[in-house]
């Protein structure tokens, strides 16, 4: 019996996918927000690891597409696409945008987590992917691992025990 | 150009100096809150990727405890003392003289959440007054807050402002140590500093270094 299952990582502002049953996982997230698209006919998923909600708030040219909701989201809906999966198929689940210290002066750095999220289900609304299941926002960072078979988003957190969404 | 491409060894060692500077001086008034004897690491510089930042500070799922602060006035940042919940509950006890503080869950507890506070103000505010005094510029802390929670989730919020220019950042890295014949009982602590983008070339211009670009 092969209980060996591959579990590809996503770094801070990356995007990778994989193909059934391999596992994507992205750890610590903070105020950044993990978004998981899948293929369920395919058995095809891509997760992307958010920082930032616009690619217009970037200063430079040669632009990490990852990093963006915007960008983020139309190139996991590509890489998907060009592993055999449909867009018309896609679902999406989130987790993260935490607003990790509590602050007085509500300055954009502190409301970035929000702003992640709001962005994010923009982009998915402009996409016509519906969002399966969330779990965005609270005080929490949260570690996330996807399994492309059973479609389930398993979502860990310090103290606050473990779940699938 | 790259933001990386900006800076070479030397003003990475310039930037070393700085942490050299403002460590020391937060050393010196933990040592005289504790009322022990402190010792300061040579700092770290290092031009680094976003995951390596959190590698740094124990990987990203590490759980710490974290005091987090912005640095406002002419060299904006982020400012990060890092222990571990162990070591923090071993922190509150020697201040607060209360041997039964625990630290389960969460930071709930009013006392360890105000000597944590208390922590951060007093080492960020060594730390800043040193930097300040060294670079003739005005600059002053942000109300600490407090976070127990993953390493990658606390200092995500330190690459924001960098992460808009680079997929890279400087971090500004110095350990203190508490010098105690009872390993157990020792209290270490990591600063990291992370100057906002525009924040290098004033730190550049105070100490009279050319910058690039």
């Amino acid at each position: 019996m092969d209980n060996v299952i591959p579990v590809t990582k996503v770094g801070i502002a990356e995007l990778k996918t994989g193909k059934a049953p391999e596992r994507l996982r992205t750890s610590g997230l903070g105020s950044c927000v993990g978004v998981v698209l899948y293929d369920e006919l395919k058995g095809i998923a891509g997760m992307a690891h958010i920082m930032l909600p616009d690619s217009s708030m970037a200063r430079k040219v040669d632009l990490n597409r990852a990093k963006y909701a915007d960008t983020a989201i139309d190139d996991l809906v590509e890489e998907i696409s060009k592993k055999g999966g449909s867009l018309y198929r896609m679902k999406a689940k989130i987790a993260g945008g935490a607003q990790m210290f509590a602050f007085s002066s509500a300055s954009d750095l502190m409301r970035i987590g929000p702003k992640n999220i709001e962005a994010v289900k923009r982009k998915l609304i402009e996409k016509n992917i519906s969002i399966e299941s969330e779990d965005v926002g609270g005080k929490n960072g949260r570690t996330l691992e996807f399994d492309i078979v059973k479609l389930n988003l398993h979502i860990r957190k310090v103290n606050q025990g473990e779940y699938t969404i | 150009m790259r933001f990386g491409d900006r800076f070479t060894e030397f003003h990475l060692d310039v930037l070393k100096e700085i942490g050299n500077i403002g460590a020391g001086n937060a050393a010196t008034s933990l040592s005289r809150l504790l009322d022990r004897k402190i010792n300061m690491h040579v700092p770290s510089v290092n031009l680094i990727g976003f995951d390596e930042v959190m590698e740094l500070a124990g990987g990203h799922e590490k759980e710490v405890v974290g005091v987090f602060l912005k640095i406002h006035g002419e060299a904006p940042g982020t400012m990060f003392f890092i222990l571990s919940p162990a070591q923090s509950v071993q922190f509150i006890r020697q201040l607060t003289g209360n041997t039964n503080i625990h630290l389960d869950g969460t930071l709930d507890d009013e006392l360890s959440r105000s000597a944590l506070q208390e922590l951060g103000n007093i080492l960020s505010g060594a730390y800043l007054s040193a930097l300040a005094d060294f670079t003739l510029m005005d600059l002053h802390p942000s109300v600490p807050s407090l976070a127990k929670d993953m390493v990658g989730s606390i200092l995500g919020i330190g690459l924001i402002e960098l992460s808009r220019v680079s997929d890279q950042a400087i971090v500004i890295e110095t350990s203190l140590t508490e010098l105690s014949e009872e390993e157990d009982h020792s209290i270490q602590g990591h600063f990291f500093l992370f100057p906002d983008p525009e924040a290098y070339n004033k730190f550049f211009q105070a100490l009279g270094v050319t910058a690039n670009g």
